[in-house]
């Protein structure tokens, strides 16, 4: 177990290399001049020039990227180009919002998703089903910058129950962590669907009835426990895609978040912000990632034991 | 009165235009104590009507249009089990009507303890707290002699072997002492010897339990172990019951005779050195001579030794010897059948052959020719030289290809032949399997699985192979098309005299096809000769083991299996630095070996 671990996260040290190297190269393919971000736009040649060696942004790019792993070796993150402050500080504040809105959307997806798959499943081709699917694939389609829209003219604009955006009572968590994981929802809830029914048709489900096992137990034991196991790899997937999401639904909910702030950083061109946050949402992926397979471990006795 | 007495049944599922019956007006009783065998062929609607009786049809989408199912419950009280509420029969199933399936891999839950499915229906039916369903649950394991009860339990399916978990199947069924077992194939994915385990533990438990027993087959060599009385069943229909005496001597129905004369039996030919095709009741065997021993072997293996790693993270945690320095020759118009069981090796020598592995060391020559290191030239002509045909003729053909194209395919690569000449050749091959030309057009879709094995056979042909090796290639059919299949391939031995190495863990089959036999055991070659000497006069314990297990059918030679041994064969699985010990085989008679060394585990 502790050898698989090590493993796993000795794994990690390549994926964070490979993506260091592809934002570093991109946030500088970026067209636009950091120096004279800083500089200010009544700045003269000359400031703007001393600011760009300053920053080392005179140096060939190679020079600087040996120059940002050195920092990151020492866990230095550089300052922002733009306010002056440690990188570390402005990603510290936004981290936890951040974390709360994608743990929230994920617990409000996974129970959504995986609960209308099982109707779903166990109801297939009634009624139900078929409402419950053509819900998800319009919260699939349904882009969520137009969800949050629609949700603040309802419930703030409209019925002054929730706030239209900010940070900090459980309020303002129900129309952000909705709209982030209502896409997700929708994938989970068709995913989950689908592994039910196959599942449903195992030959170990008809020996379950062949015991004389209720419905109930044939559907939450038998059933769902097996149907679970992709769901579970299903989950770690979507992380991914939540962290994406966030940006957009920071954006239009004012969220004081990591996305916010993501999108500052490439707007003023301030790469060692960009970096780091980059670099923070591959870490988080494949940490999620991890914990995602050692729970897959846990309800496959055959990943267990092996 | 009966314990189940069906009455006109008619079993119908939905189709797209209305529904399709399936069963038509079956009448079927048992009674207490007695074992009722239903055969048939695949679509005969066996399987279907043992659903019809526990109503798990109800949850395979089929329906009960008509008839009755009395049951008389334990309460002595007469029940329709057709008429039956679903929460009326899902009490029946378990305490009173028991089923055990075919397949013992997927029957069980993956991610439950073995302990836990017994317990769960202990607990339902009778009440038991979880404790005591546990203990009951060690009872029943120790009953169906798994060995180390306690520990079994704790464990998951995929621990356990494929016989292992049929007995855990069988515990499952008899958990809550039912009056009706319906055992639906219970040993057609088992191997021979653990069948003849579980065939033997099923009559005991039988007698000990009183139960009533319907057990649906299409092995007549297991009706005539298993059954006191037989109902044969083909499309839907019941077309002859009768006493399994009276039936196998004497049987009325034409489908019946046809079934009884396509089954091999093991000791058929063993006043005859050659192989001979199967013949209808009362006609004469006649042997076929094909072997040119004077000329060079097609195939010769000196010492193949293929393994395989096993590895836990980057440490090397075992090898699986899968075959241990094989070493055999086939001769042009010779059948040598590899024998043996699951995990023995046979296939893993065949494979090697033509290199699906890599063998790691030893020779191969292929028509005198060393192909063990391949290179572009001797490649080619060791894909066209020999030809493999599979198991499963359903897998093995690509459903987007029409028939012709998969058989034109190695005549392009081969370039045997191009433009209009290649479709003259592919209706050629199409007649000589016994197809039509027009069935190149088809898809596989569209063909029965005998035709798909025949149409394997035509692509196995089409490069004008020398030898074919096939890997089980008549274990997944009906017993009258196996018949069907082993005599087309008996006649075109003949025709062309093709060799063939003929894989198989069917003994009355290889008895039929084969000149000489190799038994494998745990990767090595342990008896390997001409096949009277190695049916008629087994050298090797193994060996004797193998073939006692065979059933025969035959009702008048059951009860054969009472001195065997519920021993599990050993995994072939060994550590890195453990080498199996190989010795060279002793002759014991004019081209009969046999291993006089250990191989490993009991022998």
């Amino acid at each position: 177990m502790l050898e698989y671990l090590i493993r796993r996260l000795a794994g990690t040290i390549p994926v964070l290399l490979a993506v260091s190297v592809f934002t570093f190269a991109f946030v500088h393919l970026l067209p636009g001049d950091p120096a004279r971000m800083v500089a200010g736009p009544e700045a003269s040649l000359e400031q703007v020039n001393r600011v760009r060696t300053e920053l080392w942004l005179d140096r060939p790019i190679w020079e600087q990227y040996i120059r940002y792993l050195d920092q990151m070796a020492h866990f230095e993150l550089g300052r922002s180009i733009k306010t002056h402050e440690p990188v570390s500080k402005l990603i510290g504040e936004r981290f936890m919002p951040t974390l709360w809105l994608t743990v929230w959307s994920m617990v409000w997806a996974v129970i959504a998703g995986v609960g209308l798959g099982v109707l779903c499943g166990v109801r297939r081709g009634g009624w139900a089903d078929r409402t419950a699917m053509v819900a998800a694939i319009s919260g699939i389609s349904f882009p969520s910058f137009w969800l949050g829209l629609m949700l603040i003219d309802l419930f703030s604009v409209h019925l002054r129950w929730l706030p239209t955006g900010g940070y900090g009572t459980w309020q303002h968590f129900v129309m952000p962590a909705f709209t982030l994981g209502s896409g997700v929802a929708a994938v989970m809830a068709r995913f989950t669907r689908s592994a039910f029914i196959e599942v449903a048709a195992e030959d170990y489900v008809r020996t379950a009835r062949s015991k004389g096992v209720p419905e109930q137990g044939v559907i939450w034991t038998h059933t769902l426990r097996n149907a679970l196991i992709p769901v579970i790899t299903l989950t770690g997937l979507q992380f991914g895609f939540l962290l994406g999401g966030a940006i957009v639904v920071e954006t239009v909910f004012t969220w004081p978040g990591l996305g916010r702030l993501l999108i500052d950083s490439v707007n003023f061109r301030d790469y060692p912000v960009i970096q780091a946050e980059i670099l923070l949402f591959a870490l988080e992926f494949v940490l999620i990632n991890l914990i995602v397979d050692l729970l897959y471990g846990l309800v496959n006795p055959e990943i267990r034991l092996k | 009165m009966p314990l189940l007495n069906v009455r006109g049944l008619d079993i119908a599922f939905p189709g797209e235009h209305g529904p399709i019956e399936v069963v038509h007006g079956l009448d079927l009783t048992v009674e207490a104590g007695e074992t009722v065998a239903i055969v048939g062929e695949s679509g005969s609607g066996k399987s279907v009507t043992a659903l019809a009786i526990t109503r798990l049809l109800d949850h395979a989408g089929g329906r009960i249009t008509a008839g009755s199912i009395g049951f008389t419950d334990k309460s002595g009280a007469l029940r329709d089990l057709a008429q039956e509420s679903p929460e009326a029969m899902r009490h029946l199933r378990g305490p009173e009507i028991a089923m055990v399936f075919q397949e013992p891999m997927t029957s069980l839950n993956p991610v439950l303890t073995v302990g836990r499915q017994i317990a769960e229906g202990v607990m339902l039916h009778q009440g038991r707290s979880e404790a005591a369903a546990l203990a009951e649950a060690k009872r029943l394991l120790e009953a169906v002699r798994i060995p180390d009860a306690e520990r079994q339990l704790g464990r998951y399916p995929f621990q356990l072997s494929g016989g292992m978990r049929q007995r855990v199947m069988i515990a499952i069924a008899l958990s809550c002492r039912p009056r009706l077992l319906i055992a639906d194939e219970p040993t057609t994915a088992l191997d021979v010897t653990v069948q003849a385990q579980v065939l033997r533990l099923m009559r005991g438990l039988q007698r000990e339990l009183g139960m009533g027993l319907i057990f649906i087959t299409h092995d007549m060599g297991v009706v005539a172990e298993m059954a006191d009385r037989v109902v044969v069943m083909q499309h839907g229909k019941v077309v002859e019951t009768n006493d399994i005496g009276p039936l196998f001597a004497a049987p009325q129905h034409p489908y019946t005779a046809m079934l009884l004369d396509a089954v091999p039996v093991l000791g058929a030919l063993s006043d005859e050195p050659l192989p001979a095709p199967f013949v209808r009741r009362g006609e004469a065997a006649v042997p076929q001579d094909t072997v040119r021993r004077d000329a060079a072997p097609v195939l010769e293996l000196e010492k193949v030794t293929t393994r395989f790693d096993v590895r836990r993270g980057f440490r090397l945690a075992g090898r699986i010897h899968a075959a241990e320095q094989v070493s055999l020759t086939v001769a042009p118009g010779e059948t040598l059948a590899l024998v043996g069981e699951s995990g023995c090796g046979k296939t893993t020598t065949g494979r090697s052959i033509i290199r699906l592995e890599e063998p790691r060391s030893g020779t191969i020559r292929v028509n005198g020719e060393d192909v063990s290191r391949l290179n572009s030239a001797n490649e080619k002509r060791l894909r066209r030289a020999v030809q493999f045909v599979f198991q499963d003729p359903f897998a093995s053909l690509d459903p987007r290809l029409t028939i012709g194209f998969s058989i034109a395919e190695p005549i392009h690569t081969h370039k045997l032949a191009t433009g209009p000449a290649v479709r003259a050749r592919v209706q050629a091959l199409l007649r000589q399997v016994g197809l039509l030309p027009e069935h190149a057009n088809r898809y596989p879709h569209e063909m029965s699985g005998g035709q798909r094995q025949r149409v394997c056979i035509a692509r196995a042909l089409a490069s004008e192979p020398s030898l074919i090796i096939a890997d089980e290639a008549v274990a997944a059919l009906d017993v009258s098309i196996r018949a069907q299949v082993v005599n087309l391939l008996m006649d075109l031995q003949a025709r062309l005299g093709l060799a063939y190495l003929f894989i198989s863990h069917d003994m009355a089959v290889v008895e039929r096809v084969s000149h000489r036999v190799a038994v494998m055991y745990l990767g090595q070659i342990v008896e390997i000769g001409p096949r009277q000497a190695v049916f008629g006069d087994p050298q090797h314990p193994y060996t004797r083991r193998l073939l006692a297990a065979v059933p025969v059918p035959d009702p008048a030679r059951r009860n054969r299996h009472d001195g065997l041994d519920d021993s599990e064969v050993p995994s072939p699985l060994r550590r890195p630095d453990d080498i199996p010990v190989v010795a060279p085989l002793v002759e014991v008679g004019p081209g009969h070996f046999v291993a006089r060394h250990q191989v490993g585990g009991m022998y």
